[in-house]
């Protein structure tokens, strides 16, 4: 089959020139044959197998990269919740031993050439059991020795509620690990409501509940071409600007199938899921801010930009759903701070706030990403704000998430850097009256009524 | 296999011949070609050819790579799939 010069042209153009890039392929790994009582054991066998597996996916995703002449840009492991692996070992008397089992994954993430490994993780939205908790103490600890483990905490969720109890405690986890790491390990932690069980994109991954052994998902994405769409088409109403960001979604995640059945078909793994989703780099361009500015806003941030994402967001999914059968994870737009140029800049030009970025999350995937915060926040008041996000996601049935970085001893306006696809953030105001009251009432915030929905 | 080259570049003798000497050499058979030089001689060289034995790939795409070096072009090598995929429903 021939193809049409513009057709060559446009697509190369989207990859050499709009950074369309598959950010990862990531191998879903049930870890649960590792389970020992003996942690230093389980450790081991948590090693060997990741390393082995994610040897296997390096090696084919480095093939498929090359033929397929599109830039794979992670590769990334995300194992069941490891909360669950450690009931045993608690049971036979140990204790402490969950930063045992992050190096474990750190060293199996090292030595095979992944770029992460999610599913240091624990889902307590309704409660927690002891290995939850003993997972969710080490947080701290395990996220501030290792670089490459990642951490997702579910709080919430539309069908058990709040668990504010969790929440208290993860505002106190999240400044602990704040404190020990100047910041970083917080970069590589995020709390959730409904939390998908099918995302490859971090800090969020894991295999969740009803995923298969082993399973190849992929995230795609590409804020440079859509950007580049919307800017070429200025002229045209908003259901045009919708229509065209639909066509480009839909032929930005054809790749991501591609990608997926390639890998997939090598490895001889099931092929789970294609992740649309629009997430920024720093590099330039490669921003969803800009998107929005594209569509007609001075800057990100002004009135308007809720609208404009939602649109954003909704033809997004439209797009990539009709470009595979099995679209899930977060699919949409990301609007981690940090990680977008255009972001930084309507947060320094003090347009884009917490206020609005928190309005922003009811219309968009995921919710407050990478977001800087002063260093001396209490942490009642970094539980407040997980608390007002997990509402938002909890009532709205969607996903929403937190991953803030106290920034300690920076005040707001100052910049942390994170390195690398993480970025740089300026640390942005916090209200400064409290509600400890509140958070430390605990309990649980009880699921809300699914009709009457005014 | 059949893969679509793309040649990107300030134009210079030789491009076409050195280009399709090599997929000769690999046993690249050319289904079709375009080839025009730009105002301000940017050149641009469109290929989609049909590789007989699959095995060749990598030293195709080393070769190339090495001329992309030597004549400082950017040249892709990709699968015809990207582009079924991306423009064929």
């Amino acid at each position: 089959m021939l193809y049409h010069h513009e057709e060559i042209l446009e697509t190369v153009r989207m990859i050499n020139h709009d950074l369309l890039d598959i950010r990862t392929v990531t191998l879903g790994l049930d870890l649960r044959s590792c389970i020992h009582p003996d942690p230093q054991l389980m450790a081991q066998q948590i090693k060997d197998k990741v390393t082995t597996e994610a040897r296997k996916l390096v090696a084919v995703t480095n093939e498929v990269e090359r033929e397929l002449g599109i830039p794979i840009v992670n590769r990334r492991v995300a194992t069941n919740p490891i909360a669950d692996l450690g009931a045993a070992a608690l049971a036979a008397g140990h204790r402490d031993f969950f930063p045992l089992l992050a190096q474990a994954l750190d060293e199996a993430a090292q030595e095979s050439g992944i770029d992460f490994i999610g599913g240091f993780s624990a889902l307590v939205e309704k409660g927690a059991s002891h290995a939850d908790l003993a997972l969710i103490e080490s947080l701290p600890e395990a996220l501030s020795s290792t670089s490459r483990v990642c951490s997702s905490i579910c709080l919430a969720s539309t069908k058990a509620g709040i668990n504010m109890d969790a929440v208290a405690k993860m505002g106190s986890i999240i400044k602990e690990a704040a404190e020990l790491s100047a910041g970083q390990a917080c970069a590589k932690l995020v709390v959730f409501a409904n939390a998908p069980t099918d995302n490859p994109f971090m800090a969020g991954a894991f295999l969740g509940a009803g995923e298969p052994e082993m399973v190849i998902n992929v995230g795609v994405s590409g804020p440079g071409v859509i950007r580049a769409v919307v800017e070429s088409i200025p002229d045209l109403d908003l259901g045009g600007v919708a229509e065209a960001i639909k066509r480009a979604a839909f032929k930005i995640t054809r790749m991501g199938e591609l990608v997926g059945r390639e890998v997939s078909r090598r490895m001889n793994i099931p092929f789970g899921i294609v992740d649309l989703s629009l997430a920024p780099t720093p590099a330039a361009g490669d921003s969803v801010a800009q998107i929005l500015e594209a569509m007609g806003l001075e800057i990100c941030g002004t009135h308007g930009t809720t609208a404009a994402l939602a649109l954003l967001n909704d033809a997004v999914k439209k797009g990539g759903t009709m470009a595979s059968s099995a679209v899930g994870g977060l699919s949409g737009a990301f609007i981690p701070v940090s990680e977008d140029q255009g972001m930084i800049e309507a947060v320094q030009a003090g347009v884009l706030t917490l206020s609005k970025l928190e309005a922003m999350t009811a219309v968009c995937s995921v919710g407050l990403d990478m977001i800087a915060i002063p260093g001396e926040t209490p942490a009642e008041t970094i539980s407040a704000l997980i608390a007002d996000e997990m509402a938002i996601g909890m009532v709205n049935n969607k996903t929403t998430a937190v991953r803030v970085i106290p920034a300690i001893g920076k005040k707001t306006g100052e910049m942390i850097s994170f390195g690398g696809l993480l970025g740089d953030a300026p640390v942005m105001p916090m209200k400064e009256k409290a509600a400890s009251i509140f958070i430390k009432r605990g309990g649980r915030i009880p699921a809300p009524l699914r009709s009457l929905t005014n | 296999m059949n893969l679509v080259i793309t040649v990107v570049g300030q134009d210079q003798v030789g491009i076409v011949a050195r280009v399709s000497s090599i997929l000769a050499d690999h046993k690249g058979n050319i289904i079709d070609l375009s080839q025009r030089v730009m105002t301000g001689g940017l050149f641009t060289m469109i290929m989609q050819i049909s590789l007989l034995d699959r095995e060749r790939f990598a030293a195709l795409e080393k070769a190339l790579g090495e001329l992309e070096g030597e004549l400082n072009l950017k040249i892709m090598v990709q699968r015809e799939d990207v582009f079924r995929f991306m423009h064929r429903v």
